[in-house]
């Protein structure tokens, strides 16, 4: 059987560059200037399965994300890993947007790119890291989902099995198919672009598309369609008070770890 | 790439690499300084990725892209491992050789392999009388039976004990003017006659490869000649102008990368006077050296790379990119030692690697001094 499978791709700033974001004390928006974007490691945990399931069964492999126009680089990415082709949701409606307003926005670019059998995301972006987006996105498309897929494998050509991490356990599920799962962090690792690649994906579809052409619902977009709110933004106080102890070194340990039980440390005596 | 910026494609190849090379190279690249190793089992995955046929057009088994890109593979690979970008540099001397000079025949037999790193390469230019006096060379190839006869000895030659490919230039006869008249043979490693001889323990670049090979009564046919008889002397500069100087640029380019980064992230960390090392007049003096070697080796080897992929005369330009990249990258090297004090010679670091690296890179493909004769005659034409 040949799979339609799409991966939801999120633009997140580059990790080497956390200590220079700041949050905007007014809007509590995150500050990005001058910090590059790169793709989430665990989207694109999800795009190496997305493109070995194609390599084993056929079929075809669509990115899709919604992110300011310059994302296009990351999308071309992950056309030069292997993807067919790329979908960039890009809109002055779509910012501020939270998890349900994301999920319902990435829902309706799905729609209009088709029908796909397996819809793959991360389990959580790299910035927000809420891991909502997943089960919202299935819920959006009306599809089963998963969250934390460890791994999976076509069982038909329209059920999967699959494992998800959870705590202290793992779950084993029999899906229906079309599905919507989020893929562990630690299900695989991503490849290594190539340069063939890169010239490869100057061939391949990458369209941005504004809510002109999606023609989703206004008021379920960006700020506007999200439910929640950043509350106030405050430094904790690290402020300590010292206090010295005094007395032999006996009398220190016996004050000090009686204080740390007020605190609420639970110190035991070991065992001699 | 424009003058000055690069293109979507060359950014992403370059993002590409980078995420290569800190993963699988910059973890071990102390380790294979320290016990001389030359990483070449990593050969069939650089090749796969496309970092040795970089510009080897795709009918070859190359990625068909073009000189800048080749020259943004090396800086990025040698940014962690100068060693192991001198010997995918030294490999693309033999590629390049065979691809601007080879027969139909002859690429189709060498580059596939080669472009895809199944297979290595080598130039055996330099003899014991010196790489500057090419055309003094002493190895011989006489014609004897309907075959030709090789003798000599090549010496500093880089993947001497790793070549699958050798390409040798030998001295085939005298022209009216008395003046020696070189011939470019290919040979195969198990050619007989062929035997590599010592392997040098280098002051830099030690997870590469360099050594002698002899020709003792090597027999080849015609079909083993690049391009014809007497073509050595126009391959060997050809190659090692627009081929090596290219890439030895682009290598002390990522070693010159190196040492800003390392200068800015430890001028960065490091308290001294209760304040970060960079709050200090004279290592911002440093800072601004490192970033303007960088940033002028920078502009000259980009500017070069992409003349040639224009297919202008660019020789001298690159001259001047491997004097400003070579010399630079040793006074950034040194320059950096001096920043980090005392840490700057403990191994823990990689300076110290930088500036051994940055010192043993000179040499290659024309020292200093003769880039300097270059340039004096390009600026007289």
């Amino acid at each position: 059987m040949e799979l339609k499978i799409a991966v939801c791709i999120k633009s997140v700033p580059d990790p080497a560059y956390y200590d220079k974001i700041t949050i905007d004390a007014k809007t509590k928006c995150l500050t990005r200037k001058g910090v590059p974007s790169i793709i989430g490691k665990g989207d694109k945990v999800a795009l190496e399965q997305a493109l070995k399931l194609k390599e084993k069964y056929g079929g075809k492999v669509t990115v899709i994300g919604m992110a300011p126009p310059e994302a296009r680089f990351e999308m071309k990415e992950t056309l030069a890993m292997g993807a067919d082709e790329a979908l960039l949701l890009s809109d002055r409606l779509f910012a501020g947007a939270d998890t349900l307003a994301t999920a319902y926005t990435l829902a309706q670019g799905l729609k209009k790119m088709g029908s796909f059998d397996l819809v793959l995301t991360g389990t959580e972006s790299a910035d927000g890291a809420t891991a909502q987006v997943p089960a919202q996105l299935g819920e959006c498309l009306s599809m089963a989902h998963l969250w934390n897929v460890k791994q999976f494998s076509l069982l038909s050509d329209n059920e999967i099995q699959a494992t998800v991490g959870l705590e202290h356990a793992v779950a084993e599920y029999i899906v229906c198919l079309p599905a919507v799962l989020g893929i562990a962090r630690d299900a695989g690792k991503p490849r290594y672009i190539t340069a063939s690649g890169i010239k490869a994906a100057n061939c391949k579809t990458c369209k941005v598309m504004g809510n002109a052409e999606l023609q989703a619902e206004e008021n379920r977009l960006g700020e506007t369609g999200s439910p929640t709110w950043p509350g106030d933004i405050t430094i904790p106080s690290m402020k300590r008070q010292g206090r010295v102890l005094e007395g032999s070194p006996d009398v220190i340990v016996e004050a000090l770890t009686a204080a740390l039980r007020v605190a609420g440390i639970n110190i035991q005596r070991k065992a001699v | 790439m424009s003058m000055f910026v690069f293109t979507e494609e060359q950014q992403l190849l370059r993002k590409a690499v980078r995420e290569f090379v800190e993963a699988e190279i910059a973890p071990h690249a102390k380790r294979w300084d320290e016990e001389n190793h030359c990483p070449i089992e990593l050969f069939p995955e650089l090749g796969r990725l496309g970092m040795i046929g970089t510009f080897v057009p795709e009918c070859y088994g190359g990625v068909g892209m073009g000189y800048i890109e080749r020259v943004i593979c090396l800086e990025e690979l040698a940014r962690h491992s100068a060693g192991l970008a001198i010997t995918i540099m030294a490999h693309q001397l033999c590629m390049g050789g065979i691809l601007l000079f080879g027969s139909e025949e002859q690429k189709q037999k060498y580059l596939p392999d080669m472009a895809t790193g199944k297979k290595v390469g080598a130039l055996s230019l330099t003899e014991a009388i010196g790489g500057s006096n090419f055309m003094g060379q002493q190895s011989t190839g006489m014609q004897q039976d309907g075959k030709w006869l090789l003798n000599g000895r090549k010496c500093f030659i880089t993947n001497a004990h790793l070549a699958d490919v050798d390409l040798w230039t030998v001295v085939t006869g005298k022209n009216a003017r008395g003046r020696s008249v070189l011939t470019a043979f290919l040979m195969d490693k198990d050619t007989q006659g062929r035997m590599p001889g010592r392997a040098e323990h280098k002051l830099g670049m030690r997870s590469s490869n360099t050594g002698d090979i002899s020709c003792v009564n090597v027999e080849l046919d015609e079909s083993h000649i690049l391009e014809k008889e007497g073509s050595g002397a126009k391959i060997a500069l050809s190659t090692i102008q627009e081929v090596g100087r290219a890439g030895m640029s682009a290598i002390c380019l990522g070693i010159l990368r190196g040492c800003l980064e390392e200068s800015l992230e430890f001028s960065k960390e490091r308290m001294i006077y209760g304040k970060p090392l960079h709050k200090l007049i004279n290592i911002q003096f440093s800072l601004a050296e490192n970033r303007l070697d960088y940033e002028s080796a920078r502009l000259l080897t980009y500017r070069a790379a992409g003349m040639k992929d224009a297919g202008e005369p660019c020789a001298g330009e690159f001259a001047l990119a491997k004097y400003a990249a070579t010399e630079g990258a040793i006074r950034a090297a040194k320059r950096t030692i001096d920043l980090m004090g005392g840490y700057g010679v403990i191994n823990e670091y990689p300076v110290g690697r930088f500036l051994r690296d940055a010192l043993t890179g000179s040499t290659a493909g024309g020292t200093s001094d003769v880039l300097k004769v270059v340039i004096a005659a390009e600026s007289l034409k």
